[in-house]
């Protein structure tokens, strides 16, 4: 790498040359990687012209460079200032110059140009000390000494790291419930999102069963264009099933921009979809290149044990732990990657709570499934011990479905799952209601809204238990806060990297920083805060969004209404070169084989009044039979038939009756 | 041991525990994980002779020829087996020069009628093989059920003497899994109970239990009677009958209960899969399990994702494939584990053992493995179809032959799978094996020749069940005969509560013995086979071991490759419900696992106005039982002050930032009295 970089000791001339042609893909067929590192497969393929692997010079403790070298360097460049400030310096943004600091506080429109200086740029395959200029909301340039033009804010990154803005694939703000929304709108929810450095969300749309999943789009569209501080995307929550459902989901895919759905097997008799309807939609989206969604939970037998659990007199929040044991979530999750499997879809697993159901996930992968594992905040920072505090509204915020597992070793486990790639993304799960809300259920803990905070601590929580104790490298953490998601949403790599032409959504990311998480200093609306007391290291020093400065030195600058819908496209290839590839192979002949042309044994569809394929359909007794069906049935199992009363069936194994066709040989045209 | 044994060198106190023959001892077993297979074998159930009185003989532990002499001379009536026993050792060793030892069958005095009833019988210098040990015995028969075993047995005169030559004496095989009269579309299966049992015995076999089919909305007490009553005419060794639920309502639930507590019935088959027909929701397979449970009979389910499978096969059929080959493309071994899964899941729930009849595949027999491991108490059967054979053959170009193999799950097309699953046998990890011996036809198989769906279900494989087992794992060094003795038939007995009565070689337990012929070879045909049908999936499989002599009730049924058996002497085994090997975990469990709410004061903070009639549900779990829970009107209550349980933050209601018109609703009165929790 570093040789080839030394080769390239270009001028910055060139640079146009490649601007005019950000993101284009070229032709060269991408390699596939092994299974378990999946998380980085295509990291190195070039999407984007890699504008840092071509003319970026190396800097920092990795690749020491020599100082003749960097001399050189810094000589051809004027229009750039050396860097002043060793890496772990106090970590402060600055502007150079009493011009630029103006020009800062005149406000947006001057920011659209910016130039961090100094800084280690960290995507998910690689980290490297680049500065980077930005434009429109666009990155323009990187690489060293970068000619920009005058009058740029600039600002001193000292060696931080720069990282793609997060992506938080899993939210629900504004979210309606029996006639109340959850406390979290959009723009409250964007800025505690933007707050914790995440630049971009992925809210999911919920319609009621029955109701038109493109009315309830609209209307998500409509709240979010309204308040949304950053730029956001929608999953589709499939509600129900029939085909007006199916040409909705059609022209959400064609035309709205959505390619990810997301199904339930959980909430009996509301949501919940059976297997055969599982097959369908999944069958469905494979074809049109959607991605399926599914939240795994068993929901029949969590309807029965929240009944025992309620008939045994439990009503407070621990009924729902107990009603809803970590088996069930895995036991959906084996289901859910089976029928996946069946139908060549790739699978995405909302909210892994639980060991059991990561290591379904993960054995999974390592039979070559594709699926992708979403552990959320709440699962990777904290355990479902607090069900059974004392504190009624307490318990009750920790609320969420699949319940988080008492087992306290879960978090670590699931940390040490997303290191390893076996998970791919985290979402937050951001769903959150006031105490009073939630005493909605206070007699009864199935009525307890669901859902827990953790837009806004997601990424620092992730550095904190992941990539502080050792678990993750920060091109990892990228990975999987950002690039993963924005692969599977087939937005890379205009998000979740930093690349020439990708949108100006960065973070500075300060690892040193240690915070406290409470409720009393969150962005969110809601009283409690699930991390309540945690001391987190790490954290964003800066955000930028759209290329816009929003938080700068604990200050959160945020305007409602700016964030941008953005389109997903089907058929991401992250999910869907596999299965691609698969479905040619998996092409199933008949065998070619002579017809049978031997005697057939005489029988009855409907002797003793029990078909074999419709005693739902015909659930009286026929007495007669009839001779004239023909017994075809596409559903018919080879099910026995006939009752076994004494009467009706003679036990006959020897004088069977055995049916020749006249004429001696059926026709039959099926087969060749 | 062997110090243990010299004390009990005296014939003459063999009586004394002759009048005590099965007296089960006070002590608790304790309970074995990976080995489980063997679990309580060595708990003193019945009073074990052979660890008591009997000398060793043979290779194992060579006695000296002083002592055996001592031995003889100690009890004069008593001479005549000791004699015997003296000539066949020395007999013995030279006809294992020539190859292997023979059976020898006469009568130590002519007085004897030879073709009337032999209730009395002896066998001996055999080496007599239980699920936990093997040692030299003779044992001696007497009206059906074994009455001594040991050394220098004191008998009456006139008993029918076998000489076994130190061939291997072990209990009779159970098959747990045959069908010989499951109705398909109004035919019946070939072997019917007569046809069945013959093949059984010629097998090995002295027991099965065969399933009890009825319809959807049949009495399941009526097709009971049924099954029973065919059976009694015709079985000719005895049986027991599972009974299979074809739907889940109320009236079954009582009829569960006359068939657990009057009929002798405690073990019951659920479907997962025939969807539309005999499928059970998850639900009902919720309170099946309870209800099973509490009734401590053993569910047994047949595992497979029926919905996925009727997806499948629409599929499929629309892609133009209707031989037999789309059986296997229709039903990928995926569904089955994933049904396995969902069906351990639901035990573990319900804290009930659960069964698996059928693992046909790797995946699903890797599913209950991992479960057992897990500490689940989950027990599983494959059949004789898939540990000898594969699927392969259901590309076959000859269609009768493919659709023979036709059997749900289907059979594996890996190649492998056999031996994984003998495998897995042979470790534990899988427990039983039966046969699901259902034959049909290639006429009645043609039902489906345009339709695989529509072929009838099953393969043979009672007579070739025990044969491959020893051909397949303990010839090939996997399993040792103990273990064979335990997968073939101890386990069964424990399971299905028959033990010790069925399924060992002990005093009091029933006559039904085999000896086995470890070195015998025979290749499998249709035409030398008991079974009626034409079409043997086996045909031309060599196969190493095979029973040279097989007792039934006490009586020699199978002796040198001839079967004499008699129609309807098989008996009617009834079964008590709370077998030990299944439910003593599961009885601690209920003990430990009692689940208690918290505690707390009760939440008196305010509480958010549900709209009655919700246009917008969220993730409610149970919008089914209470769509709303409506609160009282919405007035503040100022005055309450502090609540110390409801946390620090419950009252700071007026930090709550309300948007868009949040209606928040406290109790009239000031205080909602919530009876629920203390």
């Amino acid at each position: 790498m570093a040789g080839r970089r030394g080769n390239r000791d270009k001028v910055e001339d060139d640079l146009p040359v490649y601007l005019a042609r950000p993101g284009t893909a070229d032709q060269v067929p991408r390699q596939k990687h092994g299974g378990l590192f999946c998380s980085v497969e295509d990291a190195f393929e070039s999407k984007t012209i890699d504008f840092d692997s071509l003319s970026v010079g190396q800097r920092g403790s990795r690749t020491p460079r020599t100082a003749k070298r960097e001399a050189g360097q810094e000589a051809k460049s004027p229009a750039s200032e050396s860097f002043e400030s060793p890496p772990g310096d106090s970590p402060r943004s600055r502007s150079r110059g009493g011009r630029e600091d103006v020009l800062r506080n005149l406000g947006d429109e001057t920011s659209d140009r910016l130039l961090i200086k100094g800084g280690r740029v960290v995507n998910d395959d690689q980290s490297f000390h680049a500065d980077i200029y930005m434009e429109d909301g666009v990155i323009k340039q990187i690489g060293d000494n970068l000619i920009v033009p005058g009058g740029v804010k600039t600002i001193e990154a000292n060696g931080k790291m720069v990282i793609p803005g997060g992506i938080d694939i899993h939210t629900h703000f504004q979210m309606p419930y029996r006639g109340t929304t959850t406390v979290d709108d959009f723009a409250q929810g964007s800025k505690a999102a933007l707050a914790g450095g995440t630049t971009m969300i992925v809210d999911h749309v919920i319609p009621e069963p029955g109701n038109s999943l493109m009315e309830a789009y609209d209307q998500w569209r409509q709240w979010a264009d309204e308040k949304s501080c950053c730029d956001y995307s929608f999953h589709v929550d499939i509600t129900n099933w029939n085909d007006s459902i199916k040409q909705e989901v059609d022209s959400l895919i064609k035309e709205k921009g959505v390619n990810s759905f997301q199904v339930y097997m959980a909430y009996k008799d509301y949501y919940q979809m059976s297997n055969s309807e599982l097959y369908e939609i999944f069958t469905f989206l494979a074809e049109r290149g959607g991605i399926a969604q599914v939240h795994a939970e068993n929901g029949e037998i969590i309807a029965e044990e929240q009944a025992r659990m309620l008939q045994m007199g439990i009503t407070g929040p621990e009924g729902h732990v107990l009603s809803r044991p970590e088996e069930l979530e895995a036991e959906a999750v084996f289901r859910a990657i089976t029928i996946a499997s069946q139908t060549n879809c790739p699978l995405y697993v909302t909210r892994v709570m639980s060991k059991s159901a990561a290591d379904i996930i993960s054995q999974a992968r390592k039979k070559g499934n594709v699926v992708f594992g979403e552990p959320i905040t709440a699962s990777l920072g904290t355990d479902g011990t607090h069900y059974w505090s004392k504190n009624w509204a307490k318990a009750a915020s920790f609320v969420t479905s699949p319940p988080l597992s008492p087992d306290p070793t879960t978090p670590d486990y699931l940390n040490t799952l997303l290191s390893s790639g076996d998970l791919s993304v985290t979402g937050s799960a951001h769903c959150t209601f006031s105490v009073a809300q939630k005493a909605i259920g206070k007699d009864d803990f199935t009525q307890i809204p669901e859902g827990v905070n953790g837009v806004e601590e997601r990424m620092t929580l992730i550095w904190d238990k992941a990539v502080t104790t050792g678990k993750m490298d920060e091109n990892m953490f990228v990975a999987v806060t950002s690039t993963n998601a924005a692969k599977i949403l087939n937005l890379y790599p205009r998000k979740g990297r930093i690349a020439v032409g990708s949108d100006a959504d960065l973070v500075i990311w300060d690892t040193d920083s240690i915070s406290t998480i409470t409720a009393k200093t969150h962005n969110s609306a809601a009283e409690y805060n699930v991390f309540e007391g945690m001391e987190l290291r790490g954290a964003p020093q800066v955000v930028i969004c759209q290329g816009k400065i929003v938080l700068e030195d604990g200050n959160l600058h945020v305007i409602s209404g700016v964030g941008r819908f953005i389109p997903c496209t089907p058929y991401p290839d992250f999910a869907y070169k596999r299965v691609k590839a698969r479905k040619q192979l998996a092409v199933l002949r008949a065998v070619p084989r002579g017809m049978y042309d031997g005697p057939v044994s005489e029988f009855s569809m409907s002797r003793g009044g029990t078909p074999s394929a419709s005693a739902r359909t015909s659930p009286t007794k026929q007495p007669v039979r009839n001779l004239h069906q023909s017994g075809f049935s596409l559903t018919g199992n080879p099910a026995p038939c006939g009752p076994p009363t004494p009467d009706d069936i003679p036990i006959r194994p020897a004088g069977r009756r055995i049916v020749v066709p006249p004429g001696g040989r059926s026709n039959i045209t099926s087969l060749s | 041991m062997s110090d243990c044994r010299r004390q009990w060198n005296r014939e003459d106190e063999l009586p004394v525990y002759l009048a005590g023959p099965i007296t089960t001892g006070p002590n608790q077993r304790k309970s074995f994980g990976m080995f489980s297979s063997v679990e309580g074998a060595f708990e003193s159930k019945t009073i074990d002779f052979d660890n008591y009185a009997v000398g060793r003989k043979g290779s194992r532990t060579p006695r000296s020829g002083s002592r055996e002499r001592l031995l003889d001379a100690g009890d004069p009536v008593g001479k005549t087996p000791g004699e015997t026993r003296e000539g066949s050792q020395s007999n013995s060793p030279g006809e294992r020069d020539e190859g292997r030892p023979g059976l020898e069958v006469r009568f130590s005095s002519g007085d004897e009628n030879q073709n009337g009833e032999s209730e009395r019988l002896l066998i001996k210098g055999g080496r007599v093989v239980n699920d936990d040990q093997s040692v030299y015995a003779d044992v001696y028969i007497e009206d059906g059920l074994i009455k001594q075993v040991g050394e220098n047995l004191v008998v009456p005169g006139g008993v029918k003497v076998i000489e076994a030559n130190g061939l291997m004496v072990i209990p009779g095989g159970i098959d747990v899994n045959t069908c010989l009269m499951k109705p398909y579309l109004g035919t019946q299966p070939l072997d019917d109970f007569l046809q069945g049992t013959k093949a059984a015995l010629a097998g090995g076999t002295t027991m099965i239990i065969d399933h009890v089919t009825p319809e959807p909305g049949d009495s399941l007490l009526q097709a009971f009677e049924f099954w029973q009553e065919a059976a009694d005419k015709k079985a000719c060794c005895d049986y027991s009958l599972h009974v299979d639920i074809p739907q889940w309502n109320e009236t079954v639930k009582d009829e569960l209960e006359l068939l657990v507590h009057d009929k002798g019935i405690n073990s019951f088959q659920v479907y997962m899969a025939y969807k539309d027909v005999y499928q059970m929701s998850d639900s009902q397979l919720y309170e099946a399990f309870s209800f099973l449970k509490q009734l401590g009979a053993v569910v047994l389910v047949h595992a497979e994702n029926g919905d996925l499978i009727a997806q499948e096969q629409r599929k499929i059929l629309g892609m133009g494939i209707t031989g037999p080959e789309g059986h296997p493309l229709s039903r990928p071994e995926e569904l089955e584990a994933e049904a396995v899964f969902r069906a351990i899941t639901l035990g573990n729930r319900v804290n009930c053992p659960v069964y698996i009849t059928k693992v046909m595949s790797k995946s699903a027999a890797d599913t209950v493995a991992q479960a057992r491991r897990k500490g689940s108490v989950v027990f599983g059967e494959p059949i004789t179809a898939c540990l000898a054979t594969d699927g392969s053959h259901y590309w076959s170009k000859n269609w009768a032959k493919a659709a023979a193999h036709v059997t749900s799950p289907p059979l594996s097309p890996d190649p492998t799978t056999p031996d994984h699953l003998h495998t897995l046998l042979a470790c534990g990890d899988l427990q039983v094996v039966g046969s699901a011996h259902c034959t049909y036809s290639t006429s009645q198989k043609a039902i489906g020749k345009e339709d695989f769906t529509l072929i009838p279900e099953g393969t043979n494989g009672i007579e070739e069940r025990m044969g491959f087992v020893w051909d397949k794992a303990v010839a090939m060094g996997k399993m040792d005969e103990n273990q064979f003795v335990a997968v073939t038939s101890t386990n069964a007995a424990k399971i299905f509560n028959l033990y010790p009565r069925k399924g060992r070689i002990a005093v009091g337990s029933d006559a039904d013995v085999v000896i086995w012929d470890p070195d015998s070879v025979k290749t499998i045909t249709g035409k030398l086979q008991q079974s009626a049908a034409e079409f043997n999936i086996f045909e031309g499989m060599e196969c190493r071991g095979g029973p040279a002599l097989v007792l039934s009730q006490g009586r020699v049924v199978y002796e040198d490759g001839k079967l004499q058996v008699q129609q309807g002497t098989g008996r009617f085994i009834p079964r008590k419900h709370f077998p030990d090997l299944p439910y003593q975990r599961v009885k601690f469990r209920n003990q430990v696992k009692n689940k208690q709410g918290v505690t707390r004061g009760m939440y008196d903070g305010p509480v958010h106005d549900v709209v009655p009639t919700p246009k917008y549900i969220t993730p409610s779990p149970s919008a089914k039982s209470s769509p709303t829970s409506h609160q009282p009107p919405p007035i503040r209550n100022l005055h309450q002050s502090n609540f110390s349980f409801s946390g620090k933050r419950a009252q700071m209601d007026d930090n709550i930032p309300r948007r868009s018109g949040h209606r928040i609703v406290a109790p009239p009165g000031g205080r909602s009295n919530i009876t629920s929790l203390g």
